[in-house]
C-alpha cells in the first residue's frame, strides 16, 4: 500500500474525540485518526460525517459498540467497498497498534487491530 | 403484557432503545415497523447485531403493523414498537385505533427541519401531522429517554 490508512472511531457522545486525543498525546502522531460523534444525528448525517473524515481515503472504522447507530451506520457506509474495514468495541489499545500498523490492506488492519484491543482487556490479581 | 411503547425514532434500533428502555421496561421483543427495512435481509441483520439474544426483533411494513397489531399486543412479554418516521406511526394510529400514546423520541436535524427540542427536529408539515394525531385523541409526547421528562406536545409546538 502506497497510502496510509486513516483511523476513524465512531461513537457516541465524545468518547471518539477523547480516544483520539490520548492516542495523540501518547504517541505524538497526528492526522492517523479522526473522531464521529453520532450526537444529533440521523443515520444520513452520520454518513456526511464519515464521509468528511475519509475524505476518499481508505481506511479502518473504529466503532465503540457491537450494535446501535453507530455500527448500524459504519456497515451502512462500508457495505460492499474493499477500502473500508470497520472494527468493533474500540479501545485505547487497538488504537495504539493501529497508528503504528497502517501501511496495510484495511481487512488485515482491522483484525491486527482488533486482536490488540482484545489482548489488552484483562482481570489484574489485585 | 402488551406493547409498552409506541416509538418514533430515526435510528430505529439503537442504544437508547435496547439499553435505555429496553431494561427498565424488561422487553421480551422489539417490532421495527419500516418498509425498507421489511424487505432488506441485510438491513435485518444489521439491526439485530444492536439486540441481545433474548429479545426478539419482529420486522414489519406498515400494512403488516396494522394487520399484526391486536397479536403482539396479545404476547405476555413487554414489548417496544419502533417507526422511523410520522407516517408509519399515523398509519398504525389510523389503522387501528389501538395506540393511545406516541413517543416522540428522536427526529435528527435534515434540510428543512427546525429544532423543537435537542432531540426533535420537525418540518412545518411533519409538525401538523403530530397536531393531527394528537387531536384524534394520541397522546403525543416527546422522551428520548426514561430518567428524562416526558414533554407534550404543546410544549414544543
Amino acid at each position: 500500500m502506497s497510502e496510509h490508512l486513516v483511523g476513524v472511531v465512531v461513537s457516541h457522545a465524545a468518547v471518539a474525540q477523547a480516544l483520539v486525543a490520548a492516542v495523540q498525546a501518547i504517541t505524538g502522531i497526528d492526522g492517523a485518526l479522526v473522531g464521529v460523534s453520532n450526537e444529533g444525528c440521523d443515520y444520513p448525517a452520520i454518513n456526511e460525517r464519515l464521509e468528511r473524515a475519509l475524505a476518499g481515503r481508505p481506511g479502518v472504522l473504529f466503532v465503540d459498540l457491537p450494535g446501535g447507530s453507530c455500527l448500524t451506520s459504519a456497515a451502512r457506509y462500508a457495505h460492499g467497498r474493499d477500502d473500508v474495514a470497520i472494527v468493533t468495541g474500540v479501545n485505547l489499545a487497538m488504537l495504539l497498534d493501529f497508528v503504528f500498523n497502517r501501511d496495510a490492506r484495511p481487512a488485515d488492519a482491522g483484525r491486527r487491530a482488533a486482536a490488540s484491543g482484545a489482548k489488552a482487556i484483562r482481570v489484574p490479581a489485585a | 403484557m402488551t406493547i409498552r411503547l409506541f416509538r418514533i425514532d430515526d435510528r430505529l434500533i439503537h442504544g437508547q432503545v435496547v439499553v435505555g428502555w429496553g431494561q427498565p421496561l424488561g422487553v421480551g421483543f422489539i417490532v421495527l415497523v419500516d418498509d425498507e427495512v421489511r424487505v432488506s435481509d441485510w438491513e435485518q441483520d444489521l439491526y439485530r447485531m444492536g439486540v441481545p439474544p433474548e429479545i426478539d426483533v419482529i420486522f414489519a411494513s406498515a400494512t403488516e403493523a396494522v394487520e399484526r397489531l391486536a397479536a403482539w399486543e396479545a404476547d405476555p412479554r413487554a414489548g417496544i414498537l419502533l417507526t422511523g418516521d410520522i407516517d408509519a406511526m399515523a398509519t398504525l394510529c389510523d389503522g387501528t385505533g389501538r395506540v393511545a400514546a406516541v413517543n416522540l423520541g428522536g427526529m435528527h436535524h435534515r434540510a428543512g427541519r427546525s429544532e423543537r427540542l435537542r432531540y426533535v427536529y420537525l418540518t412545518a408539515d411533519e409538525a401538523a401531522k403530530l397536531r393531527r394525531l394528537s387531536a384524534g385523541g394520541v397522546r403525543v409526547t416527546a422522551q428520548d429517554v426514561p430518567s428524562a421528562r416526558a414533554i407534550g406536545l404543546e410544549e414544543f409546538l
